[in-house]
């Protein structure tokens, strides 16, 4: 089948060079010259660079925020989802939007606001500070700003797909005498485990991948409290940009198992779903 | 807490039926989460801008560096927003109309920006454009410098922003019936006729949305902008990066008043989305 716009060769062949020399600039040469920056020196430069100690220090801290993180938002967005998407009340629209807002908030303000809360001239920075616990310029301060900027992503992704789903599988599963886990268990979470996953991928990718807002609370102290992007801007900055790219491909890599699993993700809800329309079909048919 | 536990006693009048469980918990974790994490320390910018007068607010953020960083932020979002609507509009089209060797994997690169870290992003983008990289030395010989000028805060906006538009105008475009578009060529319309008259009108809405996004992203965006822009104050400081600044000099007060009107730009933007997000998706139903 021909779609309007097919088969008039080279006007079609321009735009389709003019888009992939677009995506080749934009998107592919920026990958590129982080990887062939990281072994621009050989692979032992590349090695070391990842095996130092501050490096070490710093993906250790990065696995264990995202390790906090994630799990976290992961429940507050099945909980969030369940209430908007399974009942009507006043003030769910607003009610999306707020859970939005750490999108739309400057990564830095992101930060500024923990360091207004817990920092030493902050709301509650007198009375940590008389009883020794420290959250700005430490570990609790970088999780706290690394939940604030992932906060959205499990929820935003699973409204729309418990929407979709409605209520009579539920409905049916606790009129058959399930309890309300057994139902969550056996009917909720098989359906919207697609979108729950995909949630989850690109909550960790920006967990782990957080700058401004992790930067301004982390007061950089090297092998305490450096995450990878912050061990990759003081590298950079040292002008040590072997490393900087050495660490900077961890990131990079990252990013990329990001895109593979998202879009694996992405072929597997089809599939599924096609499977679902035809079994449907099927069922009518008989 | 009592408000909270109030908000929840009245909740439970509101359920549709009395189906499903769960909706006091779960609204109530919801709200108490969303507090706890988003809206209290977000309050705080709110309340610590109070600590000034009137007059000092003005002063504060009305001062010629923080008017020129203002000016900056905003003006090369909306430039990088527009670049994005053409660029983006363009790997939309083809990744939607045209069959070619390695589409899967643009369409999958297509989230890089969003999947890549900021920081790397920001170390790479210099890299490939510093005087001496892969593509600035060819620009350069032309008179166009982009790593640390202003341009090179539009291209790392630009790059940034483009997820937003592609992802919104593609579903769009795939989804537009193609037997209006064929009418109009076999009505005598030109290809560009048809473009212009019958697919432009139908996209013109998600176009918007993709502006809206980009921009209100890239307004607040750091981690990519600070190794390219060369952050001269007046000149290619942005906002967040004055605010930084700020916070470092121990300025909370101007770093507050600073955040305050960003935090309302976005707030504003938010909504707007969101309206335009509503609208789109009213008219893709049937």
């Amino acid at each position: 089948m021909k779609r309007y716009g097919e088969g008039r060769q080279w006007p079609q062949t321009l735009l389709i060079v003019a888009a992939l020399v677009a995506a080749g600039v934009l998107l592919v040469l920026p990958l590129l010259v982080v990887l062939t920056g990281a072994v621009a020196k050989g692979w032992t430069v590349y090695f070391a660079a990842i095996h130092e100690r501050a490096a070490l220090a710093a993906l250790q801290l990065t696995l264990t925020v995202a390790a906090i993180a994630v799990p976290l938002n992961l429940v507050f967005g099945v909980v969030a989802a369940w209430c908007i998407a399974k009942f009507e009340f006043p003030g769910r629209s607003a009610l999306i939007t707020l859970i939005d807002l750490p999108l739309a908030v400057s990564p830095v303000i992101s930060g500024l606001i923990y360091v207004l809360l817990f920092g030493a001239q902050g709301v509650f920075g007198g009375w940590l500070g008389e009883h020794g616990f420290r959250i700005i310029f430490a570990v609790p301060g970088i999780v706290l700003a690394t939940i604030f900027v992932t906060f959205p992503f499990v929820a935003r992704e699973l409204i729309p797909v418990m929407q979709q789903q409605g209520r009579e599988y539920e409905e049916a599963a606790l009129s058959l005498g399930a309890s309300g886990w057994q139902m969550f268990r056996r009917v909720t979470l098989p359906n919207i485990k697609w979108g729950l996953l995909y949630g989850v991928i690109l909550c960790n990718a920006r967990a782990m991948g957080e700058f401004g807002a992790v930067s301004v609370v982390s007061g950089h102290i090297r092998g305490k409290t450096n995450t990878l992007p912050l061990h990759v801007e003081i590298l950079y900055n040292e002008y040590n940009h072997t490393a900087a790219f050495a660490v900077a491909s961890l990131l990079a890599l990252l990013a990329l198992i990001t895109l593979a699993l998202k879009s694996w993700v992405e072929a597997r809800a089809r599939s599924e779903r096609q499977t679902a329309i035809i079994a449907r079909a099927d069922e009518d048919l008989l | 807490m009592s408000p909270t536990a109030l908000r929840l006693s009245s909740a439970s009048r509101w359920r549709v039926t009395g189906s499903l469980p769960g909706f006091g918990a779960s609204l109530g974790f919801t709200l108490f989460y969303l507090g706890l994490i988003v809206l209290m320390p977000l309050a705080m910018v709110v309340l610590r801008t109070f600590d000034l007068s009137w007059f000092e607010f003005v002063a504060k953020v009305s001062s010629p560096r923080a008017l020129s960083a203002f000016k900056i932020s905003f003006g090369a979002a909306l430039i990088a927003a527009a670049i994005n609507v053409l660029v983006g509009l363009l790997l939309a089209w083809v990744i939607s109309r045209y069959r070619f060797p390695g589409k899967k994997i643009i369409d999958a690169l297509i989230d890089l920006p969003i999947a890549l870290p900021t920081a790397v992003a920001g170390i790479a983008l210099t890299t490939l454009y510093a005087p001496k990289g892969w593509l600035g030395q060819w620009l350069l010989p032309l008179g166009i410098q982009v790593a640390f000028t202003p341009l090179g805060i539009v291209l790392a906006l630009v790059f940034v922003g483009l997820p937003f538009v592609v992802r919104t105008v593609q579903p769009v475009l795939q989804d537009i019936e193609h037997e209006t578009e064929e009418a109009a060529i076999s009505l005598g319309a030109s290809p560009v006729q048809t473009f212009l008259r019958v697919t432009l009108p139908t996209i013109a809405p998600a176009l918007i949305t993709g502006f809206a996004l980009a921009f209100a992203r890239g307004v607040g965006e750091y981690g990519s902008v600070i190794f390219i822009a060369g952050n001269m104050p007046m000149i290619s400081e942005i906002t967040p990066l004055l605010i930084v600044t700020q916070l470092e000099q121990y300025d909370y007060a101007g770093a507050t008043a600073l955040a305050l009107v960003m935090l309302i730009a976005s707030f504003a933007l938010l909504l707007l989305i969101n309206l335009l997000q509503s609208r789109l998706a009213a008219r893709g139903q049937p």
